[in-house]
Parts: C-alpha cells; sequence; structure tokens
C-alpha cells in the first residue's frame, strides 16, 4: 500500500470521460506532485452550432450516439495530447447526475477502456467536476465557497476536500439558466437564452417593470425561478393586449428587468452564504462561480462586488472550463485517486446523485433507462 | 369518445393540493399528459404529486434540461419528463418511455412531443391561466379509458 506522502509526490497523468449532458468530451490532465495541473488536451464534441438551428439547446438523447463521439474524442484528446494508454495512471468518468443514456454510454466506454487496458476506474460526480474546477485552474485552497450556476443547476457549496462538500441552498424549482432559457422563448428571441437575453438586456431600462425578487424575504440561501419566469410573460401579456404587440425596447426592458431581477437574487443569496462561509474562518476565503450561467456579465460584475465588501477573493474559471467539460472530469478524478479512490468494473451510473451526501445508485448496467 | 371535467384552483396551494388527491389514487402504468402554455403551472403540479408521494422530502429539480427525471416512491417508479426539446420520435423510444408508460406512473410535460406513441389509456390535464388573476388557474381533465372518470370525480 503506497502511503499518502508518496501518493502526493506523484505524476499523475488522468484521461477524462464526460457524456452526462448534451455534449460529449474527453480529456487528459497531469499533474506532477503538488504543482498546479496542467490540462493537456480538452475535446468538446459539442453540438453548438445546431442550438440555434433548432430554437433550443438540443439533447443528445441516443446513448449509441455518444458511443460513438466518444470513441472519437478520446482519441483526439489522447492524440493532442501526445499520450498513449502506457502514459496514463487511471481513467476517470461522469458517473452521474444526467441524463442516463449519456452517463451510461460514458461509464460503459470507460469500463471497456479500463478492462483492455487494465488501468484503474474512477467514477466521478458532474458536479464534483465543476466544484473542484477553482482547484484546476486556480489552486484554490480548502475550504473555498462554489456557487454553481448553469441551465440545470443552481446551488452553493462549501468545498472541504474533493469528497467532502456542504450544500448551503440551492433551487427549489428552475436554474437561473432555465429561466434565461425560457424568457428567450416567450420573448421570441433565439437560443440559448443566456447571451440573447443579456444582449437585450443591455439596451433595456432595467426600471421600467419591477419583476419579483423570489424568495428574497425568506431566510437562507434557497432560490426560486420558475415565478419569474411567468411573471415575466404577464407582463408580455399585458402589454400585447394594450398595444397589440412588443417594440425593441418593451423586449429590451422586459429583458433588463428580468435580468435585474436575477441579478438582485444571486448577489443578496451570494452575500448570505458567503457569511456563513466567512464564519468558519477559511485561511485564504474564496469564492467561486462555475457553469454557463457565469458568463453573463452583470451577473459575475455584481458578485465581484458583493465578495470584496465581504472581505473574500472571486474567481469565475474561464468560460470552456465553466461549461460542461472532461477537463474538470479528469482533475476530479486525479484528485480522487491522490485520495485513494479506485472503483471496479461494478461502477453504476447514477442519474440521481446529490454531492453532499451518499446516494444510493440508482440504476444498474443498463437495466433500463435509454438503451446503448 | 373524449369525456372532461374541470376543477379551478385558487392559489398554487389550491393546485398542490388538488396533485395530492390525484397522487393518492395513481398506480403504475398510469400516464398523465400536462399540457399547457409555458408558466401555465404545469411543473409545478408535477413537483407537488411527486413530492407528495415521497417518504422522505428531496428537492424535484424541472426536469427541462435532464429530460427525465425518475423517482423511486412508495406508490412506485414515477418518471417526471419534459419533451419540450425533443425533435423526432426515435428520441421518445430512446429515453425508454414506451416501457415506462407500462411500468412506472408517468408525468409527462410537453406531450405533444409524443404524437402517435401517446398512450390511449392516458389521462390529459391541461393547464390554463386567469388573464386577471396571477395565481389562479384553470385544470382541465380529458380522457377515454373509463377508469379515469371515477378518480376524477373524487378529486
Amino acid at each position: 500500500m503506497m502511503q499518502r506522502a508518496e501518493r502526493m509526490a506523484q505524476t499523475l497523468t488522468i484521461l477524462g470521460l464526460e457524456s452526462s449532458c448534451d455534449d460529449t468530451a474527453a480529456a487528459v490532465v497531469r499533474q506532477a506532485g503538488d504543482a498546479r495541473a496542467e490540462i493537456l488536451s480538452s475535446v468538446v464534441f459539442g453540438q453548438t452550432e445546431l442550438h440555434a438551428a433548432f430554437g433550443g439547446v438540443v439533447p443528445e438523447i441516443a446513448a449509441r450516439a455518444h458511443a460513438e463521439k466518444l470513441d472519437v474524442c478520446v482519441a483526439d484528446a489522447m492524440a493532442q495530447a501526445d499520450v498513449g494508454f502506457g502514459d496514463l495512471d487511471a481513467i476517470a468518468v461522469t458517473a452521474g447526475p444526467g441524463l442516463i443514456g449519456g452517463v451510461l454510454s460514458g461509464v460503459m466506454c470507460a469500463k471497456g477502456l479500463s478492462a483492455a487496458t487494465g488501468l484503474p476506474l474512477i467514477g466521478v460526480n458532474h458536479l464534483a467536476g465543476h466544484a473542484l474546477t477553482p482547484r484546476l485552474t486556480d489552486g484554490a485552497a480548502w475550504p473555498y465557497l462554489m456557487l454553481l450556476v448553469s441551465g440545470g443547476h443552481c446551488q452553493f457549496l462549501i468545498a472541504r476536500g474533493c469528497q467532502d462538500f456542504t450544500r448551503l441552498g440551492g433551487t427549489i424549482d428552475d436554474a437561473p439558466g432555465e429561466a434565461f432559457d425560457k424568457v428567450a422563448r416567450i420573448l421570441g428571441l433565439p437560443q440559448p437564452g443566456g447571451p440573447s437575453v443579456e444582449a437585450e438586456a443591455a439596451k433595456g431600462d432595467p426600471a421600467r417593470f419591477r419583476f419579483p425578487r423570489p424568495l428574497l424575504d425568506r431566510e437562507g440561501c434557497d432560490f426560486s425561478f420558475s415565478g419569474l419566469k411567468t411573471a415575466v410573460l404577464r407582463e408580455r401579456d399585458r402589454i400585447v393586449a394594450e398595444k397589440g404587440g412588443l417594440t425593441r425596447a418593451d423586449r429590451a426592458d422586459l429583458c433588463a428587468g428580468f435580468q435585474q431581477a436575477v441579478v438582485d437574487v444571486l448577489a443578496e443569496k451570494t452575500r448570505r452564504a458567503v457569511r456563513i462561509y466567512m464564519a468558519e474562518g477559511p485561511s485564504r476565503p474564496l469564492v467561486a462561480v462555475a457553469g454557463g450561467v457565469s458568463a453573463n456579465k452583470a451577473i459575475r460584475a455584481r458578485l465581484e462586488t458583493v465578495c470584496a465588501a465581504e472581505g473574500a477573493s472571486f474567481t469565475a474559471p474561464p468560460l470552456p472550463l465553466c461549461t460542461d467539460n472532461a477537463a474538470m472530469i479528469a482533475y476530479a478524478g486525479l484528485e480522487l485517486f491522490r485520495a485513494g479512490v479506485r472503483d471496479g468494473l461494478d461502477l453504476m451510473a447514477r442519474p440521481r446523485w446529490p454531492l453532499d451526501r451518499a446516494a444510493a445508485g440508482m440504476l444498474g448496467g443498463g437495466k433500463k433507462g435509454a438503451k446503448a | 369518445m373524449t369525456a372532461t371535467a374541470e376543477i379551478s384552483a385558487r392559489t398554487p396551494e389550491d393546485t398542490a393540493r388538488l396533485a395530492e388527491r390525484l397522487g393518492r389514487r395513481l398506480r403504475p402504468g398510469d400516464v398523465l399528459l400536462l399540457e399547457g402554455p409555458i408558466g401555465a403551472g404545469k411543473t409545478h403540479f408535477a413537483r407537488c404529486l411527486i413530492q407528495s408521494l415521497m417518504d422522505t422530502p428531496e428537492d424535484v429539480p424541472s426536469p427541462t434540461f435532464t429530460l427525465v427525471q425518475t423517482y423511486d416512491t412508495a406508490a412506485g417508479e414515477i418518471w417526471h419528463a419534459d419533451l419540450y426539446r425533443l425533435t423526432s420520435l426515435d428520441e421518445i423510444e430512446e429515453l425508454g418511455l414506451a416501457e415506462a408508460f407500462e411500468s412506472a406512473i408517468c408525468l409527462i410535460e410537453w406531450p405533444d412531443r409524443l404524437g402517435p406513441l401517446s398512450p390511449p389509456g392516458a389521462l390529459t390535464v391541461r393547464f390554463e391561466s386567469d388573464p386577471d388573476d396571477e395565481l389562479a388557474r384553470r385544470i382541465a381533465f380529458g380522457w377515454t379509458d373509463p377508469r379515469w372518470k371515477a378518480v376524477v370525480e373524487k378529486l
């Protein structure tokens, strides 16, 4: 059995696979001892060019499509990193949460590679991948506060170790990214909704419409964004009933008012979460935000202000590492490997897998769900 | 011949209680097709129904991004699906919905995407908002399977 100190000094090279959402990705990450980890390659077989054409983000449902893309991604990632299987120490794969067909095909692919090469297999929680990214990009020290804010997620986590997360709060209904997409749908703006609503909001008057700030009156760090989307819908219908349609200014003002409400809610809840975190007396206080919504400049600027006022540093990993990618999975696998974690070929795909507690695997090897 | 019935909910809490009462009467193989425009309350209804059947409270996130969320409850397995992002019937097949229609309680948002795969024995629940009252919803039930008559009448 290798001693902990020996493990920490080791140079590790990990292949990571990610296929839990709409994209398929593979990456190779290397870390020499306790130096900053290095991304040798990060390949995303995205579908971005299709998104606008379909008026929405196109989900990749077919497990076999993921499987085919995974092969290509793995070959590309290994070639770009200039490594062979002999150079790898382990294979990390997203084992959940996510769309079961995608997760299963990733897990099956990783198992196949592990069985064929004899390399250890490590199942990674997709959310842990996001939550550990500040360690990869900024060398963040434990504990740090993480705001994960994307199309499907919205939660605060205190990260204390690579398997030790405390959830301070999260959305009780929709995630902000979903609210942006649905507001774009309501106002006839192109998808993905985040950038198009943000662009409209920049031209509008945030004070014209006063939308609700859900759950602001309630204690704690939970969010609710579903009612906000409905409020925008009602305002749109009221204007259309009154004037027969929306002017450009109306649309911009609706977007600005909506975005302002989201910014206000995120800022206030972040302030509360930061205070809870700071009360623990962290040695190097750091707040990190990840997820697609962190690309929104208004949100980012306001969160930076809140953190500065509370005495914490603020970081947001570069966008390609904020959205779904496999480098974060490879890196999380690397930390888990150093912590001694290994999974067997009985690794299960978990469509739901809360980060802050151990949850039983929900689905076994392709028992049900999407067909492989 | 489709039978229908309509219920008014004055508040989201009214809708929640209606969802609970319907939830108590569901069994595996039951499919609810939740219709209505964005913001009409489909997810709210589904969330309340699912949570009322859980032994231990758990978050019920929107399935818009994940397409399907599954839950194990005392009443049986529940599938909560949002089909808005689907573009072809093959994808319904890929999701495993056809099997779930047989074996689970299924709550389906944007069920128009099902086309010919829509199960004939399903209960349609249509949500409509009230332009004069932002909290109120009209909830209309429609069915052909006679089993639903007794269920809906007792709501």
